[in-house]
C-alpha cells in the first residue's frame, strides 16, 4: 500500500493561522467539558457525598478496570437546551473496560435535577442501549434516579422513543443474550424500578438505594398506608423479602466491585470479523491535523491530508483515484483495523457519487467497516446537472449507505450541509457512532446560501408586489439569517440535542475510531436462548 | 573414604554437602520433617527419610530418629551440618555408640569448648589471650576494684546471671568504678533477684575476626586464614569477608599459631573455628565453634580448598592433604547472607512461598530454596548466601552489588536490598568499620519507601494489556485528562498511584517511577527494584474487605421452624460473624445458626424447648 505524501508546509503562515485557530476550539470545548463534568451545582455534589454517595463519574471510574479507556457518548447532551442547567443530560452515557471487556454504562447523575429524566435524558439512555444493542455490549446502569421528570412528562412518558423504551430494549437485549446489569445506587421510583426488575442482574447498595413502583408519599395518597422509604423498599428488604435484587452490596466501592465480578462471570465470547493487523501510528504528527484543516469550512484543501494523519502509517489504497475526484476512496487500517474511507474533496458531481456507490458496495462485500470523513456543501447545482439526472447518481449513493450492512462510522470534519449529509452517512443513515469535530457545521445549507436564498424569495415577492427593499434593511434581513445558521449550525448546538455521539478533538479522531471500530468488528459466538432473564 | 553420608539437616547446608559427596561418589542421605516433604534438599539426595512432625525437636534435634534413619538408611557417616545437633556432645557420642562416624570432633572436644568458662580456662592454659576480666564469686567492693585496675579501663561490669543488657554498665575511669557498680548490682537484682557480677576490658572498636582450622586424626592442624565477621546485627552475621580487610600479614600469622595453640590444647579434629573479639593489633579469645560454619564459602574462595571434602577425608581417617605451606591466599570473598525477614519491620521473619528466585550474576549461591519453595515458621528463616570473589576487595564488592541489585526473589519479605545497602555504604567499603556497623547505618541502608514501589507496580500494572484498544492501558477519557490511578495495599498502609507521564503521584507526593520488576500473581502484586522486593494487594477487585453481604439487620432467625435445643449465648456477650448462637433441631437435622455479623448479644429471644416459626428472630443483635 502506498503511504500517503503530504504536501503541507509546517512553516507557512496559513499553518500556523490553522493550527492556532483549531486549538483554540479545543481549548474551548476542553474548557467546557471541564464544567460540564462537574455534575450538579456544587451545594447537591457537597450533599450527595455527604451522604456516603461516590459522585457518578467516579462511580463510573471505579467500576472500570484501572487505567483503562472510556468511551463518553454524549457529553454535550443537554448543553443550553433547557432554561434549567442539565450537565451532560443527567445521565453519564459511555463504552468502558470492566473486568476486561467493553461495555456501555449508563449511570445517573443524581446531583442534576436528582436524576430526573428529562426528554434528552430519555434521548441519551435510549442511545446508550442502541449503541450496546447494535455492538453486543454489556450494560451496566448505575441507579440514582427520581424517575421522569413530571413537569415535562408528556415529552418523557408516552410515545414510541420515550420512557418505556428502555425496558422494552433491556428485555429484548436480555433475550439477545445481552448482559444486563443494574447497580442501584438511590432511588429507582416508579417507572426506574423497572431498571433493576428487568436486570439480569442486579446489586443494591445497603442504605442508600430503594426500589418501588410508588414512593411512600404515593402510598399514603393512595392507600393510607404509612411507610418508610427503607422499609418499603430498601436493600434489605429487596435482597431478603422480595428477590428484587440479587446482591447487598455494604457501600458505592463494594457495589463496583461486585458489579465488576458480574461482568467477570459473564463470559461473553466473541469472532472477529475482520483480520486484524499490528497497529502503526500514521507517518506524519497526529497533531498536524490542526495546521492541515483551513479555518473556514468554504476554503478547500486536500483531504488526504487528514486521512494521512488518522490511518495507520499513512497508508491508503486509494480507489478509482481519477474518477471523480471531489470523493476520496480507499481502503486503510485504522489501530490495526480495516477500514474503507470515503472523504469529500469537494462538492458532489455525479461521478463521485456513482463512485462512491461503487465504492460501498465493495467495501459491504467484503465485510469492511465503513467510514465517512464529511465536509459536504452539497451535491452539485445547476441545470447541466439536474439535466444529466444528478438526482438518480446522487440516491444511488443514498442507497448504497443505507442498505450498507457492515458497520459504518462518520466524522464531520468540516461542513454538513443538505442532501451531501445523507449520501455522507448522516445520523439518519444508521452509523454505528457519529462524531463531529469543534470546527463542523451542520445545516439543511450554508447560512450564506440561506441568506440568499431567503433575501431572493422576499425580495421576489416584494418586487411582485410593487415594493421595492430597502438595500440597508436587506442586508441586516441576511445577517439575522447568517447568525442564526450559524448558532443552530454550531457543532454544540448539534451535541446537545444528540445529533451526534460527541465532539472530539481532531487529534483523538484515531482513538475514538480504534476504540469503536474494536467494539464493532466483532460478533457474539454464543446462541441466544430466544426469550430474556425472568427475575424470579 | 565413605562410602554413605547421611545429613541430618536441611536447608542450604545439606544441599550445600550434598553436592561435595556427589563428586567423591559418595552415596547420599537426607532425613526431612513432614514441612520439609518438597524440600530442595529432599530431592537432592539418593535417599530421604522422614523423621517426624514439622517442629525441630520432634525431627531434626531428635537424636533417635535421626539414629534410626542412619540404620534404617546404612548411612555409614552422619554430617550434622551447622545449628540443630552440630554442637551436641552427645549426639556426637549417640553416633559413636551406634558405629556411625560423626563429621565433626570428639564429643569431648565439643564439650569443652561448649563451656564459656571451661574453655576460657584451657585456653589461658594453653597461652591463647583471653578477654582480660574478673569471672569470680568474690564481690567485695574494694576487691572488684582493684581487678578492675589490673584489667584496666575502659571495663564493663556485667550480672553473672544476665542477659539482654540488664545489669550492664560501661566504666571509664576508676572515678566511675563504685557508683556504676551500685547501679548494675542494683539493676541485676531487680532483673534476676541476683547481684553477682562480672568484669571485663570493654573493647570500644572491636571487630569479629575468627580463624578456620582443619584438623586431621593424624595430628596435623593447619589454618585457612581469618574471616572479618563485625558486620552483625544482633550478633546474627549479616555480611562475612575474608581476608580482614585490616589484618596484616604479621596479625594473621599471629592470628592462625594462636588459633592451631588452641586447636591442639583440646585435640580437635576436623573443622573448626576460633573466634576472636579484636582491636588494633589486639585480639582475644571468645569462642571456638566446633563445626562447619555458614561463612566457610568465603574461606573455600581464597584458598581454592573445599572444606567439605576434607572433613569427609579426615572422618575417613586420612590424613589431610595439605600442610600449611601448601595453603595460599589469593584474591577476596564477600559472602551475605540472605533471609527471609522484613528489614522495615524489625527484621520479623515472614512465610509464604518463594514465587521468584533468581539471583544472576558470576557469584556463588548456596541455597536452600527455589522458586515454589515454602518457606515455614518452623525453621531459620535463612534462604541463601550469596558469594562473590574477585582479584581484590573492591572487585568483590561490585560484583557482588551487581548481582544483588539484578536479583529478583519474591514471595516472602527478605532483606536483599538491605544487604545491598550495607556492602555499598562508605562506611563498609573503608574496611575498617567495627561490629556496631549495622546499627549505626541502619536507616541510610533501609530500602527506599514503599512509594517508589507502588509507583513502579502502578506502572506495570496499567499498561497496555493488549493491542486491541480497549486493552490499552491509556485511560483515555473524551477531552478530559486521563485517568490512569490504582490503589494499592500494603498492610494497613493504602497507596493511592496516579501517573502523570513518566512520573506519579503517590497519595499526592509526585514520586519518580524507577525502573524495575514487576510480578502479578492474581491480586498480590511485587514490585522489585534494586533488588529489593515489596508486596502490595491490588485493591480493585478486594472483595475481601467487605462482610458477609447477607447480613445488615441486627436479628438472628430461625431458619426453618423446628424446635431449640441449645442456645450458646447469653445477653451482653459479644460475639463474631460466624459463631453458632443457637441450634434448632428441625426435620430430624440440627441446624446451627450464627451470627451474620459481630456484635453484642442485646437479647435472647428464645429458649432451650422453645417451638419456633420459619423467620422468627430468636437473638437480638446489638
Amino acid at each position: 500500500m502506498s503511504v500517503i505524501e503530504s504536501s503541507i508546509n509546517r512553516a507557512s503562515e496559513a499553518f500556523a493561522v490553522n493550527d492556532t485557530h483549531h486549538r483554540g476550539l479545543s481549548a474551548d470545548l476542553r474548557t467546557l467539558v471541564g464544567s460540564i463534568s462537574q455534575g450538579g451545582d456544587e451545594r447537591s455534589r457537597e450533599r450527595h457525598e455527604a451522604r456516603g454517595k461516590l459522585l457518578p463519574r467516579e462511580r463510573v471510574n471505579r467500576l472500570l478496570d484501572p487505567g483503562a479507556p472510556f468511551l463518553e457518548v454524549g457529553q454535550l447532551a443537554g448543553h443550553e437546551l433547557y432554561d434549567d442547567v442539565i450537565p451532560s443530560g443527567g445521565i453519564i452515557t459511555g463504552v468502558g473496560r470492566v473486568s476486561g471487556q467493553p461495555c456501555v454504562i449508563v449511570a445517573n447523575d443524581a446531583t442534576v435535577k436528582g436524576g430526573t429524566y428529562y426528554p434528552i435524558t430519555v434521548k441519551k439512555h435510549l442511545r446508550a442501549q442502541e449503541i450496546a444493542q447494535e455492538n453486543h455490549l454489556p450494560c451496566i446502569y448505575l441507579v440514582d434516579s427520581g424517575g421522569a421528570f413530571l413537569p415535562l412528562q408528556a415529552d418523557v412518558f408516552p410515545d414510541r422513543t420515550h420512557f418505556g423504551r428502555i425496558f422494552y430494549n433491556q428485555a429484548n437485549m436480555s433475550a439477545a443474550g445481552i448482559p444486563q446489569l443494574a447497580v442501584v445506587m438511590g432511588s429507582c421510583t416508579a417507572g426506574g424500578a423497572y431498571v433493576p426488575a428487568m436486570c439480569d442482574q442486579a446489586i443494591i447498595v445497603k442504605e442508600q438505594g430503594t426500589i418501588f413502583l410508588g414512593g411512600p408519599p404515593l402510598v399514603k395518597a393512595a392507600t393510607g398506608e404509612e411507610v418508610d422509604a427503607e422499609s418499603l423498599g430498601g436493600g434489605d428488604v429487596h435482597s431478603r423479602v422480595s428477590g428484587v435484587t440479587d446482591y447487598l452490596a455494604d457501600n458505592d466501592e463494594h457495589a463496583l466491585m461486585l458489579a465488576r465480578e458480574a461482568i467477570a462471570s459473564s463470559q461473553q465470547r466473541f469472532t472477529s470479523t475482520v483480520t486484524r493487523e499490528t497497529a502503526r501510528d500514521p507517518a506524519y504528527d497526529v497533531q498536524e491535523l490542526y495546521g492541515v484543516m483551513p479555518v473556514d469550512t468554504r476554503t478547500p484543501f486536500d483531504v488526504r491530508e487528514v486521512i494521512a494523519r488518522l490511518v495507520d502509517g499513512s497508508q491508503f489504497h486509494e480507489f478509482k483515484k481519477l474518477y471523480g475526484e471531489t470523493l476520496v476512496c480507499g481502503f486503510a487500517h485504522i489501530q490495526g483495523m480495516p477500514v474503507a474511507i470515503l472523504a469529500n474533496n469537494g462538492i458532489l458531481f455525479s461521478e463521485s457519487a456513482v463512485k462512491g456507490a461503487h465504492f460501498i458496495q465493495l467495501a459491504d462485500r467484503r465485510g469492511i467497516p465503513l467510514l465517512f470523513l464529511q465536509n459536504i456543501t452539497g451535491f452539485m447545482v445547476g441545470r447541466k446537472y439536474e439535466n444529466q439526472g444528478i438526482a438518480k447518481d446522487g440516491a444511488k449513493m443514498v442507497t448504497a449507505v443505507a442498505c450498507a450492512k457492515v458497520p459504518k462510522f462518520t466524522v464531520v470534519i468540516g461542513g454538513s450541509f443538505g442532501a451531501g449529509n445523507y449520501a455522507m452517512c448522516g445520523r439518519a443513515y444508521g452509523a454505528r457512532m457519529l462524531w463531529t469535530w469543534p470546527n463542523a457545521r451542520i445545516s439543511v445549507m450554508g447560512g450564506e446560501q440561506a441568506a440568499h436564498v431567503l433575501a431572493t424569495v422576499r425580495e421576489d415577492g416584494m418586487s411582485a408586489r410593487g415594493e421595492s427593499w430597502d438595500p440597508e434593511d436587506k442586508s441586516q434581513f441576511m445577517d439575522g439569517i447568517r447568525s442564526d445558521y450559524e448558532a443552530e449550525g454550531h457543532p454544540y448546538f448539534a451535541s446537545a440535542r444528540l445529533w451526534d455521539d460527541g465532539v472530539i478533538d481532531p487529534v483523538d479522531t484515531r482513538q475514538v475510531l480504534g476504540l469503536a471500530l474494536s467494539f464493532a468488528c466483532r460478533e457474539p459466538q454464543q446462541p441466544s436462548s430466544g426469550f430474556g432473564i425472568f427475575r424470579m | 573414604m565413605i562410602e554413605s553420608l547421611l545429613v541430618a539437616n536441611r536447608g542450604e547446608i545439606a544441599c550445600r554437602i550434598f553436592r561435595t559427596a556427589r563428586d567423591l561418589n559418595i552415596r547420599t542421605i537426607a532425613v526431612y520433617s513432614e514441612a520439609d516433604v518438597n524440600a530442595l534438599h529432599v530431592g537432592m539426595a539418593d535417599q530421604a527419610i522422614c523423621i517426624g512432625p514439622p517442629p525441630a525437636t520432634e525431627s531434626y534435634l531428635d537424636i533417635h530418629r535421626i539414629l534410626e534413619a542412619a540404620r534404617e538408611s546404612g548411612a555409614e557417616a552422619i554430617h550434622p551440618g551447622y545449628g540443630f545437633l552440630s554442637e551436641n556432645a552427645e549426639f556426637a557420642e549417640a553416633c559413636n555408640a551406634a558405629g556411625v562416624i560423626f563429621v565433626g570432633p570428639p564429643a569431648e572436644a565439643i564439650r569443652v569448648m561448649g563451656s564459656k568458662t571451661e574453655s576460657k580456662r584451657l585456653m589461658e592454659e594453653a597461652g591463647v589471650p583471653v578477654l582480660p576480666g574478673y569471672h569470680g564469686s568474690e564481690q567485695n567492693l574494694q576487691f572488684l576494684k582493684a581487678q578492675g585496675e589490673e584489667i584496666g579501663y575502659p571495663l564493663l561490669i556485667k550480672a553473672s546471671a544476665g542477659g539482654g543488657g540488664k545489669g550492664m554498665r560501661i566504666v571509664e575511669n576508676a572515678g566511675q568504678f563504685d557508683e556504676r557498680l551500685a547501679s548494675a548490682q542494683r539493676e541485676a537484682r531487680g532483673a534476676f533477684g541476683d547481684d553477682q557480677v562480672l568484669l571485663e576490658r570493654y573493647l570500644t572498636a572491636p571487630k569479629h575476626i575468627e580463624v578456620q582450622l582443619m584438623a586431621d586424626t593424624h595430628g596435623s592442624v593447619v589454618h585457612l586464614f581469618e574471616r572479618d565477621c563485625s558486620v552483625q546485627r544482633r550478633h546474627q552475621k549479616v555480611i562475612e569477608e575474608a581476608p580482614g580487610p585490616t589484618v596484616t600479614a604479621e596479625l594473621r600469622e599471629q592470628l592462625g599459631e594462636t588459633a592451631i595453640m588452641a586447636a591442639r590444647q583440646v585435640g580437635y579434629v576436623g573443622a573448626g573455628t576460633v573466634e576472636f573479639i579484636a582491636e588494633g593489633d589486639d585480639f582475644y579469645f571468645m569462642e571456638m565453634n566446633t563445626r562447619l560454619q555458614v561463612e566457610h564459602p568465603v574461606t573455600e574462595a581464597i584458598t581454592g580448598l573445599d572444606l567439605v571434602d576434607l572433613q569427609l577425608r579426615v572422618a575417613s581417617g586420612e590424613a589431610l592433604p595439605i600442610e600449611q605451606d601448601d595453603v595460599q591466599l589469593r584474591g577476596h570473598a564477600i559472602e551475605v547472607r540472605l533471609y527471609a525477614e522484613n528489614p522495615r519491620k524489625k527484621f520479623l521473619p515472614s512465610t509464604g512461598t518463594i514465587e521468584r528466585f533468581e539471583i544472576p550474576g558470576s557469584v556463588r549461591v548456596d541455597s536452600g530454596v527455589a522458586a515454589g519453595s515454602v518457606v515455614s515458621m518452623h525453621y531459620d528463616p535463612m534462604l541463601a548466601k550469596i558469594i562473590a570473589y574477585a582479584d581484590d576487595r573492591q572487585g568483590a564488592i561490585d560484583t557482588l552489588g551487581k548481582a544483588l541489585g539484578a536479583s529478583a526473589v519474591a514471595g516472602v519479605e527478605h532483606n536483599l536490598g538491605y544487604l545491598r545497602g550495607l556492602l555499598e555504604h562508605d562506611n563498609f567499603a573503608a574496611g575498617d568499620y567495627t561490629t556496631s556497623i549495622a546499627d549505626d547505618v541502619h536507616e541510610e541502608v533501609l530500602p527506599r519507601g514503599a512509594e517508589a514501589f507502588a509507583a513502579r507496580a502502578a506502572k506495570v500494572l496499567l499498561q497496555d494489556q493488549g493491542e486491541d484498544p480497549w486493552l490499552r492501558g491509556s485511560g483515555f477519557r473524551l477531552n478530559q485528562a486521563p485517568r490512569r490511578s490504582l490503589e494499592l495495599r500494603q498492610g494497613k498502609t493504602e497507596y493511592a498511584v496516579t501517573l502523570e507521564g513518566e512520573s506519579a503521584q503517590v497519595n499526592g507526593e509526585l514520586t519518580p517511577v524507577p525502573e524495575g520488576e514487576v510480578l502479578e500473581r492474581r491480586e498480590v502484586i511485587y514490585a522489585i527494584l534494586e533488588g529489593h522486593t515489596e508486596r502490595f494487594l491490588n485493591t480493585t477487585d478486594d472483595l475481601s474487605r467487605y462482610g458477609g453481604q447477607q447480613f445488615s439487620a441486627g436479628g438472628i432467625r430461625a431458619p426453618m421452624p423446628g424446635q431449640v435445643i441449645a442456645v450458646h449465648v447469653s445477653s451482653g456477650d459479644k460475639v463474631k460473624a460466624g459463631d453458632v448462637v443457637a441450634v434448632v433441631e428441625a426435620m430430624k437435622m440440627e441446624h446451627s445458626v450464627t451470627a451474620g455479623k459481630s456484635g453484642e448479644v442485646k437479647a435472647v429471644l428464645c429458649a432451650v424447648g422453645d417451638r419456633v416459626e420459619e423467620g422468627v428472630e430468636l437473638v437480638e443483635l446489638e
